[in-house]
This record gives structure tokens, sequence and C-alpha cells, in this order.
């Protein structure tokens, strides 16, 4: 793993696909978002949401392959914090994924599928691009002009 | 790597499980370990303190899913307690509170048990 400061407000980390290193993420999104002046709670939803977009990758797009790259960066301004998480493994269509109904869901006893719905509850934009074979692409965005 | 443990006090029928640090992807297995151990037991009324628990994402929340049918089915129950309002916060915002009772106490839960006999 490897970390790096591209500019003055842009944050980059680098992991192998294992969930023993979610640890590093959170520690990582943790110091970046500190430099931010917001509340604790958003910072907490933020790095809540890249743990859940970094554990889906290592589920799904690496299927547990613990040698899998996954680039996290984090750009942020006065407006808004966005975090871009790009893998290297199997794509992955959204629109494959409904958003639950959670009582149905729970109806169910259902245990996967909790995380992209965190991840839509805690953030503003959750966008996915996919290019099969190349990269799939994760932007979380959170707004702060109404909360700082 | 992240820190996580279980501890579990027995209280008559009712098991106390009491969990400690962050409960991610990487240690819900060890949740897991836990809750399989009770249940191959047969010990299926249980309450879990969460006064120690700093972190929970959704690996964590599944847990509780995974177990929670089969453990009601003999009559038994996962009693929530003591959770700080970050990991509440969480909970709610899946909607679990309308699956599970959540208490302030680890003594509430518990009489909510022993009410029950």
């Amino acid at each position: 793993m490897r970390t790096s400061k591209t500019k003055s407000k842009q944050k980059q980390l680098l992991i192998k696909s294992r969930t023993e290193n979610l640890t590093t993420v959170r520690e990582f999104v943790s110091l970046a978002v500190e430099e931010v002046n917001i509340p604790q709670d958003i910072a907490g939803d933020i790095v809540l949401a890249v743990d859940e977009a970094c554990t889906n990758i290592i589920k799904h797009a690496y299927k547990f392959f613990p040698d899998g790259d996954i680039t996290i960066q984090l750009k942020y301004s006065e407006k808004n914090i966005k975090v871009k998480i790009t893998d290297h493994g199997a794509s992955f269509s959204p629109e494959s994924v409904p958003t639950p109904d959670l009582k149905k869901y729970f109806e169910e006893k259902r245990v996967g599928g909790l995380g992209m719905y965190l991840m839509k509850s805690l953030m503003d934009e959750v966008h996915y691009k996919s290019v099969p074979g190349k990269y799939n692409q994760v932007l979380l965005t959170k707004k702060l002009n109404s909360t700082n | 790597m992240a820190e996580f443990s279980t501890s579990i006090k027995d209280q008559g029928n009712i098991n106390i499980v009491y969990l400690k640090g962050f409960l991610d992807a990487h240690t819900a297995p060890s949740l897991e370990n836990t809750f399989s151990g009770l249940v191959d037991k047969g010990r299926y009324q249980i309450v879990v303190n969460f006064k120690d628990l700093a972190y929970i994402s959704s690996a964590g929340l599944g847990v509780f899913m995974a177990f929670i049918e089969k453990i009601r089915e003999n009559n038994g129950d996962i009693k929530l307690s003591s959770m700080s309002d970050k990991v509440f916060n969480i909970f709610d915002l899946l909607g679990f509170p309308l699956l599970y009772e959540i208490f302030k106490t680890e003594e509430e839960a518990v009489k909510k048990f022993n009410e029950i006999k």
C-alpha cells in the first residue's frame, strides 16, 4: 500500500483487495476528511460509505482474490467531498441491484445487499462507471455547503 | 488490522455477548463463530451488549440477519443493548428497530427475557 498527496486537496491510497485492509481505508479517509472542517457524524458517514464500497469490490468484483488493486482518490473543496474508488475486477451493473424494500428484505431474511443501500443513504450521490475488462469506478459525493 | 473481540457471560438461560472494537467485513466471521457456538449449544436467548463497539458496517449487521430466524424458530431472540448513538444510527438507517428490540441498558434487555417466561 502507498499513499501520496498529488495536490493540496487530493489524496490517494492504493490497497490490495483484502478485508484486513479495510482498517487502512478507514484511517486514510478519517485523516483526509479531518483536514476539512466538517461535523464528526458527516465524516463518519463518508468513512462508512467508502468501507462499504471497498467491501463490495473485495467480495463481488475480486471475489476475495487477495491481490487485486483498489485505488481510492479523495478530493475535497469547501463545497463537497468526492471519493473515486477504482478496481480492475469483474464488471458490475448497479441496475441489477434494486433498492431494497427494507420491510420485504427483512421478511425474506436476505443477508447481502445492505452495503449499497447504506452507501446511497449516507452519501448525496453514488455513481458507477464500468468499462468491462478495464476498470470499474464508484464515485461517492458528499455535499458540504448545506451542512457546514 | 481491525481489532474486534467478543466475550460471553452466562446469566441463567440468557447469554450476554459483549462486542468490542470494530465490526466490519474482516471481523464479522468472528461474531458468526460466536453466534454459531451459542446456537450449537442450544443457547437461544441472547443479549448483545454494544457498549464497547466503536464501529459497525453492513457486514456486521448481516450477521444479526443471518442468525435471527433460526434463533426465533427455537423460541429465542437476539436483543440488543447499550449502543452508542453512532452505531444506533446505522441500525436505524436500515430499519433494524422494526425487527430487533433495542434497549438502553443490558439490564432492560435481560428483564424483557425474564418477563416473557
